[in-house]
Order: structure tokens, then sequence, then C-alpha cells
């Protein structure tokens, strides 16, 4: 199932949330059990040296699969299985997995100096004997996500919000990382800013092999990073595949309704439909597909029966798009 | 550009922040109009002056942050120097304003209904019933279904985008001229930020408001605006019609602004990057203030200060791509 050129795959993972009331207002008042199901029955894998993004709105559980990836949330049910990979030592081990924060105001500790917090990691895992061989350690990766080796001496309020990224971005890799989640790395940006970390975070993967888990909302940032990418929608994933045949022919309509209604300074004002309505709670889902309240298309068969992903390589969970 | 009287005129305005040494310059001599009716974008990086700006014009501003020079007209009066208890009377009434982040705009401890009602008996002669047949119109109008019930419910009953909806309703409330929106659909998802730009273009078609609309986010600003200006450390760099300044962008950081966001068409290595970050208020260079960072900078980018040229499309650079009577 798994084959060597798979860094991560997941199969049928699920994350339910119980946000019930307590036990005796559920007596008193006679409510139900509420399960807030954040992921349902996803399945994906992630090739290595390759980036794989998941787009979705607020709310909409990518976040969730993010931390279940980095094993911040235990999954309710499904599995997720690492490939081993060959070290520098030769000896196959499973990759080394980082997460790469959204807020880089919140991610770095305030009390530390920048050396310290690239160094807990390498102290932490023992990854290096030496004070002076470490401090060296500090200074080349402090150069490599372009910032200077004296930098280390200095506090994270010294820096600006990229510069700040690119902190987190040297602590990741301090641990040998092979394996990043990013969670909305540059959505706290400033666009003339998000391009200097986007770029580095390319550069990053050609020289080390990195692979990426890449979660956004915004889809140029996604079209600029990805091979792979999955479309997100309460939960599940209603579209898969290559990012450039996603981008060139989107198959779900929300895929077409979320291309069509980012704002772009290529074309602006193009003829759309704004898309009608908001995203549905996920502790009542509605029935069948549960795009259809927001969807054009929608028939009779989409209020009652959840369209399953279906296709190889390009999967898509759409009654009316099986014909494509 | 003398013809229609504007709105809005702004002119020279200067602000500077009070520091125990000395006294930092935010704004540095920023001009412009907005013509009723019209939609003028405001973009720039975080610190750029463009919140700033919109803050000074509604008479917000916080010390130690003051204006320490130059004018607003609004109607051809001067609104800048107002006594507090006549800025109050304004604001609502002539100059609406919408913030970033709706649930912290509303009150979370009364009705929206109360809260608009409030607002538009503060500002219309309305009597109790008479403002609540206007506070549900104006739910109508900004698009929220079912009003007649949802206008009972306390503001954590809303979604963020309608939240935004009822933002929008209540800077409307006193039937203003004008409506600053600062980042309206910045803490909104994509499907709903749509949803916002085309209500914000609506209502400016059918009420004849204008709207000042700061954001950063360049791809809202060419759905929405009808002009627009780039601010870069308190200056405003290039303004002009929002295709021009788009598609034909003349200030080398008004360039790079554009080609550092990534492309929804063609999928490049490489985004193009401007090197460094936008300077301190307490740093910023002599001369142009971009000139570190500008790869055309000449010795005169570093010692003499570019003033923006008057103009449909003008620009502050004595070295603007596609040349001009600065060059």
């Amino acid at each position: 199932m798994a084959d060597r050129e798979t860094a991560l795959h997941v199969e049928d993972v699920a994350c339910y949330f119980d946000v019930s009331p307590s036990w005796l207002t559920r007596v008193l008042q006679r409510s139900p059990r509420l399960i807030l199901r954040a992921v349902d029955g996803v399945t994906f894998s992630v090739p290595r040296g390759k980036t794989f993004s998941v787009v979705g709105e607020s709310g909409c559980g990518k976040s969730t699969l993010a931390r279940m990836v980095v094993g911040l949330q235990a999954p309710t049910s499904g599995t997720m299985a690492f490939t081993p990979q060959e070290k520098a030592n030769g000896i196959p081990a499973p990759p080394r997995l980082q997460m790469i924060f959204q807020d880089p105001y919140a991610s770095l500790n305030p009390r530390w100096r920048v050396g310290d917090i690239i160094a807990e990691p390498i102290h932490e895992l023992k990854l290096i004997e030496g004070e002076a061989k470490i401090q060296a350690r500090i200074g080349s990766l402090l150069g490599t996500v372009g910032l200077s080796p004296a930098d280390a001496i200095r506090f994270p309020h010294e820096f600006s919000g990229g510069q700040r990224q690119r902190i987190s971005i040297a602590r990741a890799l301090a641990t040998e990382a092979d394996f990043l989640v990013c969670d909305e790395p540059t959505s706290a940006l400033d666009v003339s800013v998000q391009a200097q970390i986007l770029n580095l975070m390319r550069r990053l993967q050609d020289e080390f092999g990195l692979t990426y888990l890449f979660i956004s909302h915004n889809l140029s940032v996604v079209r600029h990073m990805s091979d792979e990418i999955a479309i997100m929608y309460l939960g599940r994933f209603v579209e898969t595949g290559p990012a450039e045949q996603v981008f060139s022919d989107p198959r779900h309509p929300y895929t077409r309704l979320l291309l069509e209604t980012i704002p772009n300074v290529e074309a602006p004002n193009r003829a759309r439909r704004p898309m009608s309505g908001e995203v549905p709670s996920p502790i009542a889902p509605p029935s069948g597909c549960p795009f259809h309240p927001r969807c054009a298309l929608a028939e009779d068969r989409c209020r009652t029966e959840r369209p399953s992903l279906s296709g190889a390589g390009r999967q898509v969970a759409c009654h009316l798009s099986t014909d494509a | 550009m003398t013809t229609p009287e504007p709105l809005l005129a702004v002119r020279e305005l200067s602000v500077v922040f009070d520091t125990r040494d000395t006294a930092l310059l935010a704004l540095d001599h920023v001009s412009f109009d907005i013509r009723a009716g019209e939609i003028l974008g405001v973009v720039g990086e975080s610190g750029a002056g463009k919140s700033l700006t919109g803050t000074a014009i509604i008479g917000l501003l916080d010390a130690p942050g003051r204006i320490s020079g130059g004018e607003i007209l609004l109607d051809g009066q001067r609104i800048d120097n107002l006594p507090p208890e006549a800025m109050r009377a304004l604001r609502g009434r002539c100059i609406g304003a919408i913030f970033q982040d709706p649930l912290t705009s509303l009150h979370p401890m009364l009705t929206i209904g109360d809260q608009l009602i409030e607002t538009i008996r503060v500002h219309l002669p309305l009597d109790q019933v008479a403002a609540r047949r206007r506070a549900l119109d104006l739910l109508h109008q900004v698009g929220i279904p079912g009003a007649e019930t949802r206008i009972d419910h306390y503001p954590h009953q809303f979604s963020g985008g309608m939240r935004q909806r009822v933002v929008i309703a209540l800077a409307l409330a006193g039937e203003p001229k004008l409506i600053i929106a600062d980042e309206p659909t910045t803490a909104l998802d994509v499907s709903i930020q749509a949803q916002i730009t085309t209500l914000l273009k609506g209502l400016c078609r059918d009420h004849g408001a204008s709207v000042m609309l700061v954001t950063h986010d360049m791809g809202v600003i060419a759905e929405t605006a009808d002009r627009v200006a780039v601010m870069y450390a308190g200056r405003i760099i290039e303004m002009g019609p929002v295709q021009a300044v788009t598609r034909a962008p003349r200030h080398p950081y008004t360039r790079g602004l554009m080609a550092s966001i990534p492309s929804m068409q063609v999928r490049s290595s490489t985004l193009h990057q401007i090197e460094g970050s936008m300077p301190r208020l307490n740093a910023i260079p002599a001369g142009c203030a971009f000139n570190p960072r500008c790869e055309w900078a000449s010795a005169r980018c570093r010692t003499e200060k570019p003033m923006l040229e008057a103009g449909a499309h003008g620009v502050a650079c004595w070295h603007p791509v596609g040349g001009s009577a600065h060059g």
C-alpha cells in the first residue's frame, strides 16, 4: 500500500469532538449528545519530497487534520503510517516531523533568545554534542533561512513577522526534520513578505528534499506551492488530485465556486455568482452531499445520498461529475 | 480634478506620534480626494499608515498620535479641527465606519436590534417604532435572511459573515455620505468575502455613498475599487484608476508588490520578492523611503524626496516605470 515514494499514508482517519452540554443539563433539558465531526473518513498519501496541500474555509477541519498528523490530536479512528526512509547513518527510520504555525508572534517564546529557541530541539534530541558545535549549527541554520548568525543573541520581539517566521523554520530544520506540517505559514504576513517566505520554503525543499503538508485557505499560495492538492469541506475531502489539474479543470462545484470567488488582480470582475449561504455547522451537517444547500446544480439525489470520493488520481466526491 | 467638488478632500495631512525624545512622523503630507459615489482603495503593508489615515479622518486618533498639519474637508467644510462634541455628531451621521473584526465592533450584551435602533435614534429624528422599522429595512438591505426574527438575536448568534453585514447595517444607520471600511473582509472566508464586497459595491451604487476601502489585499481592491492609492512608510507613492495601477504600475514598489502575488494562472518556480522590509518609523531613510530596497535607486533618490505628481495616474518616484516628467 505505502510504497517507498510515499512519506505518509493516512487511511480513513476521523476526529470527533464531544461538544454536548454537561450531563446534568442533558438530563434536565433532555438535550441529546452533540458530536462535532471535525474530520470524517479522510484518506490520502503524501509523496516524499513533494508538497501536499489541504485547502478549505475556516471550520472545515484542515487544522485538526494537521494536528492529527503531528500527533497533537489523537484520531477517533483510522490509521496514519509514515514510511521509514534511510537516514544519513544508513539506518531506515520514520521521517522526523515538525510543525510551522500560523502566528509567528505566538509560536516563539518571548523570553528566550533566538539562539536558545533554535538550540532547544538540538539539546532535547541530543543531535549534536558540544556547545561550540551547537553554536556553529545555529549560525548555519540562521544563514540558511536568510538571517545573520549574529541574530542568535537577539529576542523575538526585535524581529518583524516575516523574520520570525524564518526563525520558526530554522527551529524546525534544527531537528533535521524531513517532513514539515505548515499550518497557514504565511497568512499573518504581508504579500511582499509572504513571497520571501514562500520562496525560502521552495528553496529549502529543493535543497533538503523536504516533504510539506501545507494547510491554507489561500488558493493562489496553494497553487504556487503544491504538487498535490485536496479541497476540504465540512470535514471531508471533496476533490483531490495533482494541483495543476485541479486548478485548470476543477470538477467539484465547490472547487469551481472557490476558484471563481477569490478576488484576483489578474482578472477582476469576472462574470460570476457569489456563493450564497455559509458553511453549515459540522455538528448538524446537511444530509446527503454536505455541499447541496449551497450548490446550484443540486438534484434530489444530492439531498439524500452522500457521494464518495471516486476516480483514480483525480478524485471527486460529487454525483454529477462521475461522467466527467 | 477641479470639476465636481469632491466629497472628501484630504490636503497635506500629517500625523505624528509624540515620544519622549522626538515626534515620529507616521503620515507624511498625504493628499487625496474621494468623489461622491466613488470607492477609493487604500493599499499598503502593515505599518504603511493606511488605517491611520482612516482613523484621522473619522477623528478617532488617540494620544500620542495627533494631526500635525494639513486639513480634511468634508463637503468643503473643515472637519479636522472640530471640537470633540461636533465631531461625535458628525461620526455616524456623515461618516460611517466598518472595522476589521465584526465581533469586537458589536456590543455582546445587546441584541443587534437594540444597537441598530440606538444608533438610528441618535442620528435621525425617529421614534422607537419607526426606528425599528428602519432597522429591519437596513437588515434586509445588507441581506440578512429572516431579518424579522434575527433582529432580536445577540451578536454571538451570528456567523462571521452575518456579523459583518450587521456592522455594515450599523454604519449605514445614519445614512452617511462617506464610509470608511478598514479591512472589512480580512477576517472572513473567501466565499463570504465576495458576498461582502458585492454588497459594498451595491450600496455605493444605490445610495451614492462614497467608500474609502482600506485593505492589504490587492485582489479585493482590483475587484471593488474605482481608484487606488498605494501607501508606503506613511506616504502615498502611487495613485490612479485601479485598472491602470494594477495592470501597469509605475512605482517600483507597486510593481514589486504586484509581482509578488502568487498567480492563479501560471505557476512559476520562484516569486518575485522585494528584499528587506518596510522601514520603522524611527528609521525612515532620507530621500525616497523606498530607496534601500529599490533596484533603480540613484544618488538623487537617497537625498531628495519625490512628490506625488498630479494627474489621473500619479507616482512619487524619480525613476518611474515608463518614464515621466520627473525622470
